[in-house]
Parts: structure tokens; C-alpha cells; sequence
């Protein structure tokens, strides 16, 4: 008895009119996997040092995110702790193991620090970008120990830490980063991009912050480490 | 178990339609909202006609490679830990899903918006074994406890107004207190996401749709606003995508190319709140993520169309744009349809699906405007290939005398096309002179079955083909920039 998968193949062998050896085929999708030629590039993000990072920012804000402009990673414990008293949040933090986070003094703060991915109660969780692109104010972040794909979601407020020298032009600039971290054609289990907090337009078509993912998303872009 | 059709009584289900109050009021927001945002999105991107083409031309390009392609995905599905399940129709794709969730024992099972899992039925099948599939969509979840289909393939309860969710609320939720206040969609949104929550971290698989599947990496795509795809398989040990073949892209930069035009072309949006890229299952020491991933990839029907004369219509990307500008949607809603997938698309894709005996009445419920067409992002030739369901539907002898003596005039005027674009251009400048006043009808001879229920938009100055022509010959003297 034939498979499936056999059965499928072949019928769509047999519509095309190809026996899926043919020699031109073969090197036309062996091309197109070994150059990923980019298409169109929008000019909008094809931009340099500040004016690319103010077009990240006006993007970024367009979608109702926040973004907080710090010098150096020592401020974002006091900017996290200002935004939650602001908002009247409690004063509690999660977090994965990146070193970024890890390494800075929250204890200034008063704040309850905790570690690893969301059980889902966590009020407020904190991330580290990968990088981010200027096109539509988007942040790219990836699954591992250091910023477990859970904090992404299930708390309320989500901080993002995003180093200026990481904003790039488009998602073409995310697949080189990718591409050069994990190697051609690899991936990490979950490559995130998130613009702007979570909504919904489900009734009568409006839209609404906080559906299922954070009400809030807060960035926090630093000059330097 | 495809699920089941009443397209066969598509126009007792229009009537049923027009009538209802409460559906009128609700597909207001269809005509108003979906349209501005687009043309506002496209209007604000210079390339956007430019990506346009490009995304054309890739579903082209995978479509003529389709073969090879889903080899190269399968390859690279399995090199990241994660098992492909061929399914040939509804059934198989059926029993494969509830075979992976049997063999964990599953209970709960979330899922994300999936409209191919619609058209297989896959929730009855879910129920049927003895488990409980929760949708998590708000859209879809609104539905779900209505006991309803979908009613448009991004926006599954857009035939609902606030008042009636909250009644679906109240009725469904009784363990809040009834006093409480629903009149705000805010309050709606907030009891859902409550609820959901539970079902989310409780539910032992996880099912979702794809948008796209990524050759190169062996990855999933899928984009959402609301963050319930990302919960739905994220929380448990499995995490199952559902897809039919034709989702498969080659490239991350093919991949971002309909990115670009996708969400824009749908909700007017730049992009999406949550675009994310699924490969394999967790990594040995990732903290959280699925243990188990799975991609049933579903064929139902569209391995036949490749080579034929609706092989067009498998690059659609599920955008919703033609439904959202199309007169005939806009007047009836979309389970006049009586399937899954309504508006023009589904008025194409349904006959190819589940048969022109089921569907033929679908095809035409259109007006020929061009509308569908004009705001494709891939640029499917929509009302040819209703035209095409006409022609064969009246070859078969399917039509009643009166569509065929119609249909043959204008087959007549279609077959001699000097002939057609005079009549036609004569009419709209007839039209055109009477209209001109208010630019629509409440009325015009011949066309009482369109009239009562809506204005007929009075022609604009040119012809369809007229302005076609303009737009080709404007279009051909660019360069291509697509790769
Ligand atoms: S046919 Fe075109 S406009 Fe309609 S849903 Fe598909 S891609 Fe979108």
C-alpha cells in the first residue's frame, strides 16, 4: 500500500507534469536555499545611526509601546522600578539568566526579584532582545536560558532591554544575525518578534490593548552594555 | 469528515441574511474598518505594489516546485527533532492528530486560529475522542461556545455585535457574578483573557495553524495579535501544526517578503503584534517550549488543482482583503458561503474542495466589480476563475434555464471581446450619467434582486478592462524588482 506521503508527491508530480528528477528543477531550488535572494527592501528602515534608531523608536510607538532612552544597562533597574510605581504595579520582577540582567544591582530598588520562565502568575518579566529592526519598531527575541519564551507572554507588563548598536534595518538583518549565531539554515526552537502589546479587534472590529499577551510592553534602549 | 456544507441553499442562506438586523449592523464594520486601514497601510508603504509582485512570484515559484519543496521541508522538519504526518484528506489529518494526542493521554487541547482545521472538522473529531478542544481566539472562541463556524477567515465573529457576545458571555460563564457589567468590549475582552488563562496553562497539547512553513529551516510562521497562538504552544508538551501544502515558502526572505504584504493586506497593520518562528521541539536545555512538535501537512484536494485552471489560487495567504472589499460579503456575511471559506476566495476555492455539485451556486455570488482582485496581495485573478466555475457549471447543465439563457448572452459578448468592452463601456456610460447625481442606485431595471437589499455603486467612469489596460501598460513600463 502506497503512503501518504507517496500518494501526495506523486499527485502533485502528476499535475505538474514532473517526475521530481528533472535537472533544471533541482538546481533552480538548490539555488534559491543556497542564495535566499532578498526581493523588495522598503527604504523606510534603510537608515543610519540615530535617524535609524528615532525611526525604531517612532515605529515602536506607533504600536503603543513605550521606549526609555538610558545610557548604560546600570540604569534599567531604576527605570523598571519607576515605570512600576508609575503604573502603580507591584514591585516584583522576572527574569531568565541572561548576564545582562543578572549582572546589575537590583537590590537598590527594593524590588522582589525572581528567576526562570513564567508559571503564568508573574505579574512583570524583563527580556533582552537579540536584536531589533528600525522597518516597523520590532524587537526579536530567542528562546533559551537566558530569556525563557514564557516571560514573553504570560505577564502583564513586559520590559525589553535593547541595545541601540542592535537595531537593524529589516527582518533581512534578523535572518543574517540568525544565520551567523546558529548557523545556515538552523534555528532556535522559538525566534519571537514582538511590535507592540498584545491586542485584539475580534469584537466589532476595534482594536484593544491586552488580549492574551502583555498589556504593556516597555523597551528600554541603552547606549551601551 | 470535511465539515459539513450548506452551499447547496446559498441563496435561501443570502435571504436569511439580508433579513437579519443584527448581521447588517455588525458587517457595517467590515465595509468601514478593514477597508481604510488597508488603504491607509499600502499608502504609507512606497513598495508596496512592488511586494505585491514579489510575493506572486514566490508563491509561483514554490507552487511549480511544490515536490521538491515539501521534500526539503520534511528534511529539515525532522533534522530539528520534529516528525512531518502526511495527510492525503480530512479524515487522515483527523486521525493523525488525535492519534498524537491519544498517545499523551491528552484531555484539554488548545488551539490557535486554523482555518484548514475548519475545513477538516478537526474540532468534532477532537470532541468525538473524548477530549476537549478549547479554541483560543478570541474571534474563535466567541464562536466556538455559539456553536458557530467562522464567519470570515481573520476576523471568525465579525458577524457578531458587542450585545450579543456579552449575552454568549453570560450565558456561558456562570460561575461570575451576573451582576456584572459587559457593556464595555473592554470588560468582554478581559473576562476572555481570564478564562482562557486557565485553559492555557491547563491544556496538555497545543495545536496551531501556520501561515507559512520555511523550507530552509524546517520552521513554522505563524503571525497573531492577541498572543494565543504563542500560549497555545509554548505551555504544553505537544505542540501540533496543522498546514495544507501549499503554505510552504522557500526562504526567510521569501518569508518576509509576504510578511510585508500579509498584515497589511489584512488588518492594515505593518506587522503583526506576534510573528513567530517554530522549529522542532524544545532544545536540551531550553526552560520551557514543547516537548513534542509535529506539522500535519494536509493535501484535501490541492494536489488536483496544480496544472489546472485554478492552480492561481493556491498562492492565496488567507489575508481576507477580497472579502473585505467585495459588495456581495458586505451584504450577506460569511456563512451565506455555507462553508468554511467565504467571499471570493471561498467562492473559488470551495468548488475546488468539496465539489461544484455542493458549490456550484458559489461563483456566482459575485458583481464582477474587480474589487477582490485589486487588493489581492498576490494577485490572484479572482473574478476569472469564478468566471471559470461559470463556464464549467454551465457546461455541466447545472443552471437553472434563466442563469443559462444569461450567462449564454454574455458568453456570447465575452467571446467576442471588441464586442464586449463596446456593450460594456456603453452601459457604464449610461449608467455613469443616470448614477451621477448620488454615485449609486436605489434602483434600476432588471436588477431588483440586487437593489432591494443594497445601492449598486454607480460606475466610476471606466470599465474593469478599461482601467485594466491603463493599469497594465503603466505597470509594464516599470522595471521589475522582484528577484
Ligand atoms: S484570495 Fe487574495 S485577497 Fe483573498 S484571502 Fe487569498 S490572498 Fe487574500
Amino acid at each position: 500500500m502506497s503512503t501518504a506521503r507517496d500518494d501526495i508527491l506523486s499527485n502533485i508530480r502528476r499535475s505538474l507534469g514532473v517526475h521530481g528528477k528533472e535537472a533544471p528543477r533541482l538546481a533552480s531550488v538548490q539555488n534559491r536555499l543556497a542564495q535566499t535572494p532578498a526581493g523588495v527592501i522598503p527604504a523606510r528602515g534603510q537608515l543610519e545611526g540615530e535617524t535609524k534608531t528615532a525611526m525604531f523608536i517612532e515605529q515602536a510607538e506607533m504600536v503603543q509601546a513605550s521606549v526609555a532612552r538610558l545610557a548604560s544597562a546600570a540604569e534599567i533597574p531604576a527605570e523598571v522600578a519607576r515605570y512600576l510605581r508609575e503604573h502603580n504595579l507591584p514591585a516584583t520582577i522576572r527574569m531568565g539568566a541572561d548576564p545582562l540582567l543578572t549582572a546589575l544591582d537590583w537590590n537598590a530598588t527594593s524590588m522582589a526579584l525572581s528567576q526562570g520562565p513564567s508559571t503564568g502568575h508573574d505579574l512583570n518579566a524583563i527580556s533582552v532582545a537579540s536584536a531589533g529592526f528600525a522597518e516597523t519598531g520590532s524587537l526579536m527575541l530567542t528562546s533559551g536560558q537566558d530569556n525563557p519564551t514564557t516571560l514573553n507572554f504570560l505577564p502583564d507588563t513586559h520590559f525589553v532591554v535593547l541595545k541601540t548598536s542592535d537595531i537593524e534595518v529589516g527582518l533581512e538583518s534578523m535572518w543574517q544575525r540568525l544565520r551567523a549565531r546558529f548557523g545556515k539554515a538552523l534555528m532556535p526552537r522559538t525566534v519571537n518578534f514582538i511590535t507592540g502589546p498584545s491586542r485584539s479587534a475580534d469584537i466589532e472590529q476595534s482594536m484593544l490593548l491586552g488580549a492574551h499577551g502583555p498589556r504593556s510592553l516597555h523597551i528600554l534602549l541603552i547606549e551601551t552594555a | 469528515m470535511s465539515h459539513a456544507s450548506t452551499s447547496p441553499q446559498f441563496k435561501a442562506n443570502t435571504r436569511k441574511a439580508l433579513g437579519d438586523t443584527q448581521l447588517q449592523a455588525a458587517l457595517g464594520h467590515v465595509r468601514h474598518r478593514f477597508i481604510d486601514k488597508r488603504a491607509q497601510a499600502a499608502a504609507r508603504l512606497p513598495e508596496f505594489e512592488a511586494l505585491r509582485d514579489s510575493a506572486r512570484d514566490i508563491k509561483d515559484h514554490v507552487l511549480a516546485h511544490l515536490d521538491l519543496y515539501l521534500e526539503t521541508y520534511e528534511a529539515n522538519v525532522t533534522a530539528s527533532g520534529g516528525k512531518v504526518h502526511f495527510a492525503r484528506n480530512a479524515q487522515e489529518a483527523c486521525d493523525a492528530i488525535v492519534g498524537i494526542c491519544q498517545a499523551r493521554g491528552a484531555k484539554t487541547v488548545t488551539k490557535g486560529k486554523s482555518m484548514v482545521s475548519e475545513e477538516i472538522g478537526l474540532n468534532a473529531a477532537i470532541e468525538a475522542a473524548g477530549m476537549v478542544p478549547v479554541e483560543t481566539d478570541l474571534g474563535e472562541y466567541i464562536i466556538q461556545i455559539r456553536g458557530e463556524t467562522p464567519s470570515h477567515i481573520i476576523a471568525p465573529a465579525v458577524h457578531l455585535t458587542k450585545e450579543q457576545v456579552a449575552a454568549d458571555f453570560r450565558h456561558t460563564h456562570r460561575h461570575l457574578p451576573a451582576q456584572r457589567d459587559l457593556t464595555a468590549p473592554e470588560s468582554l475582552l478581559s473576562e476572555a483573557r481570564g478564562i482562557l488563562r486557565e485553559k492555557f496553562l491547563a491544556a496538555d497539547v497545543g495545536i496551531t495553524g501556520a501561515n507559512m512553513l520555511i523550507a530552509e529551516t524546517g520552521s513554522s510562521i505563524i503571525v497573531t495579535n492577541e498572543g494565543n497562538g504563542d500560549l497555545t504552544q509554548i505551555l504544553p508538551k505537544v505542540h501540533i501544526v496543522i498546514a495544507s501544502i501549499e503554505k510552504i515558502v522557500p526562504t526567510l526572505e521569501d518569508a518576509a517578503q509576504i510578511l510585508r504584504v500579509l498584515a497589511r493586506s489584512a488588518t492594515g497593520q505593518d506587522m503583526t503584534v506576534y510573528t513567530t518562528l517554530s522549529t522542532g521541539p524544545r532544545r536540551a536545555d531550553d526552560p520551557d517550549g514543547p516537548e513534542e512538535y509535529h506539522v500535519v501537512l494536509v493535501d484535501n484536494g490541492r494536489s488536483a488543482m496544480l496544472g489546472s485552471e485554478f492552480e492561481e489560487m493556491l498562492r492565496c495567504i488567507r489575508c481576507g482583503a477580497c472579502m473585505n472589499h467585495c459588495p456581495v460579503y458586505h451584504a450577506v456575511g460569511g456563512h451565506a458561503y455555507g462553508w468554511v471559506y467565504p467571499g471570493p476566495m471561498g467562492a473559488v476555492l470551495t468548488p475546488s474542495l468539496i465539489g461544484v455539485d455542493e458549490a456550484g451556486h458559489l461563483p456566482n455570488a459575485s458583481t464582477f466589480c474587480g474589487r477582490c482582485e485589486s487588493v489581492c496581495p498576490v494577485r490572484i485573478p479572482l473574478p476569472k476563475l469564478m468566471r471559470h466555475w461559470r463556464e464549467r457549471e454551465f457546461e455541466r447543465h447545472l443552471s437553472p434555464a434563466t442563469i443559462r439563457a444569461g450567462l449564454g448572452l454574455w458568453a456570447f459578448f465575452a467571446k467576442r471581446p471588441v464586442l464586449y468592452r463596446f456593450s460594456t463601456t456603453l452601459g457604464m456610460r449610461l449608467l455613469s450619467i443616470m448614477g451621477r447625481a448620488k454615485g449609486r442606485f436605489h434602483w434600476l431595471p432588471f436588477t431588483s434582486g440586487w437593489t432591494q437589499s443594497r445601492d449598486l455603486p454607480a460606475p466610476q467612469g471606466e470599465t474593469f478592462q478599461a482601467q485594466w489596460h491603463r493599469a497594465q501598460k503603466a505597470a509594464n513600463a516599470k522595471p521589475s524588482v522582484t528577484s
